[in-house]
């Protein structure tokens, strides 16, 4: 069966990856007969209407999947298309409630209009009862205009809903309405985007180790994931003024889902081997205000325990240990790594990562054998963009032993300057052309 | 802290890893607060077999719970994500001693509802001590350990 999915277009690079993310964790095969990024609507093969419900049922990037009843690129080809496809079908629908509803893209049409193109079907014989609230079934007609362009629609559906997203928990999970948060809290929509990507679901344990004020948790957490983060920053999960991430999680009623926040660093991670993780997300600092910081000293000095006042000065509750500087790149290998030595088999891995607009794309993309890209999605800004990846572990057997991408990056220079690729151009303006050996 | 998370954490220093002392890590000075969570029996099947049931033991008896049993529940199999019907020599051997209703709930209000609210874990190779305040750890390592 063939049904339409009708995606919102913002950060149109998810829509793809997101439905494929689904597919997996509802356990249905989907097929993309038609799509594009610049598109709104995308034509689907799956089984039967449980699979398309189930598909879309936790979707962020849609707003709802329709039985696809016919198409064209005028109304005459659409009228055609719909008696041939579906003409079989209209006398089950013959008695029961019923409204049409219109959806234009980059067009629009006046409200006569819409009522005489609805005029037009009324071959179908639908006699129940018109009801422009709760009716059993809603029709819609799908008109796909060419942005800037006169003329008329380029394409046409019509479509029976069939069933809706989560996309209408944007307003509930807002950072404008958040309690607890700062200027490194990720965006809620690409919160929960990421959260599916990430196949995050009841039963299952995920862990964010950049967690902040727990933007990802939360997100995992709404989909059912017992989440856990830490933080190298000990203010991000202490809070402040009375608020931390627990506030967050409380005030979402998700407080039961939320296991534990602690201080550490990744390169130093207290988490006990074993592939014990279903997900793992992180939105890695990339320090471009202070340079990335773990713990250890620049100099490779720093070893001499410290005392104060005839104590260890380590043991002092206010002690703050020595950061040195550390390669981005460096941390991102040391992300994958760990990923792999933790995630179950299948487990996911997305992190967040920046990207010059002028960068060449693929090279920067880190690899890992016991880790499959699964996808790369995109958000652009004015000057730099960054992207979100998504790995899977695969099962031992699946290893690739060839390293693609990236190679681990060497560590040459000891300044975050010297470091840090990103953090040097961002100052620079993004001015210079790409340099190859900046990649490392 | 939770108890479920406690069991896995070990001790940040890198040479601490590969010694068996290093795991669990040992409480000193705890203490303890109990909250509700809803009892869910099917997030507890998933997670046990990544529990390590011996380091369990030890954390519980050093907090002053005797209700953990010996040996690791014996689970029901996850249910199959196939709709392929299970063979019927899978029925007859799959009858497995479930852990009967008690000893999960004894599980759920140790693992979920147990917190060490403050209190220092310590390192049984090197020593040492991590605190807990407020229910949060802090596993930053000084310098000379950073290594
Ligand atoms: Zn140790």
């Amino acid at each position: 069966m063939e049904f339409l999915i009708r995606f919102v277009q913002i950060h149109e690079t998810f829509h793809k990856p997101e439905i494929e993310a689904l597919a997996v964790l509802a356990g249905v095969d989907v097929d993309f007969l038609s799509y594009s990024e610049n598109s709104p609507y995308s034509v689907v093969r799956l089984k039967d209407e449980a699979s398309a419900k189930a598909l879309v049922s936790r979707s962020i990037s849609s707003k709802g999947i329709y039985e696809l009843w016919g198409a064209g690129t005028t109304y005459e080809e659409l009228h055609g298309d719909l008696k041939q496809r579906s003409s079989s079908q209209w006398s089950q629908y013959q008695s029961c409630s019923f409204k049409f509803d219109f959806d234009t893209f980059s067009g629009s049409r006046t409200l006569s209009e819409q009522r005489r193109i609805i005029e037009s079907f009324k071959y179908m014989n639908f006699n129940g009862p018109i009801k422009m609230k709760d009716p059993e079934q809603t029709f819609t007609i799908f008109e796909e205009y060419e942005y800037g362009k006169e003329g008329g629609p380029l394409r046409l559906f019509l479509g029976r809903f069939v069933g809706g997203t989560q996309r209408h928990i944007l307003n509930d999970y807002t950072l404008k309405k958040r309690e607890y948060i700062n200027t490194t809290s990720m965006d809620s929509e690409l919160a929960l985007l990421t959260a599916n990507l990430t196949l995050a679901a009841s039963d299952k344990i995920f862990y964010d180790p950049f967690v902040g004020t727990g933007s990802f948790p939360i997100a995992c957490s709404h989909f059912g994931a017992r989440t856990m983060g830490s933080d190298i920053d000990g203010r991000m999960i202490r809070g402040r003024d009375g608020k931390d991430i627990r506030t967050n999680f409380r005030q979402y009623g998700l407080l039961e889902r939320y296991l534990d926040g602690w201080i550490s660093d990744l390169t130093y991670s207290p988490l006990r081997e074993g592939r014990w993780l279903d997900g793992i997300i992180g939105d890695p600092p990339y320090g471009v205000r202070e340079g990335l910081k773990v713990l250890g000293t620049k100099d490779g000095s720093g070893k001499e325990v410290v005392w104060i006042n005839g104590e260890l000065a380590h043991l002092q509750d206010k002690y703050i240990p020595p950061k040195k500087a550390y390669s981005f790149e460096a941390m991102l290998d040391d992300l994958l790594e760990f990923a792999a030595q933790h995630l179950v088999d299948d487990g996911r891995l997305s992190l967040w990562m920046p990207t010059a607009n002028d960068e060449d794309v693929e090279l920067g993309i880190p690899a890992h054998p016991h880790l499959e890209l699964v996808s790369v999605c995109v958000q652009t800004f004015n000057k730099w963009s960054r992207r979100l990846l998504t790995y899977r572990r695969m099962a031992e057997s699946q290893d690739k032993s060839n390293r693609l991408g990236r190679q681990k990056a060497e560590i040459k220079g000891t300044t975050a300057n010297d470091l840090n690729s990103f953090r040097r151009r961002y100052f620079e303006g993004f001015k210079n052309p790409p340099v190859l050996e900046d990649l490392g | 802290m939770k108890i479920l998370t406690v069991n896995f954490l070990t001790c940040a220093v890198k040479a601490c890893k590969t010694s068996p002392l290093s795991f669990p890590l040992h409480f000193r000075d705890a203490e303890l607060e109990q909250s509700d969570i809803g009892y869910n029996p099917s997030f507890l099947r998933n997670i046990l077999p990544r529990v390590d049931w011996e380091a369990l033991k030890v954390t519980a008896t050093e907090l002053g719970f005797t209700t953990v049993p010996s040996e690791k529940p014996n689970l029901d199999p996850a249910p199959s994500n196939t709709d392929l019907p299970a063979p019927e020599t899978a029925m007859e051997t799959s009858e497995p001693d479930v852990a009967d209703e008690k000893v999960m709930r004894d599980l759920h209000t140790l693992l979920l509802e147990t917190e060490v609210r403050e209190g220092k874990m310590v390192c049984g190779n090197c020593g040492h001590e991590y605190k807990i305040k407020e229910g949060i750890a802090n596993f930053l390592l000084p310098s000379h350990l950073g290594r």
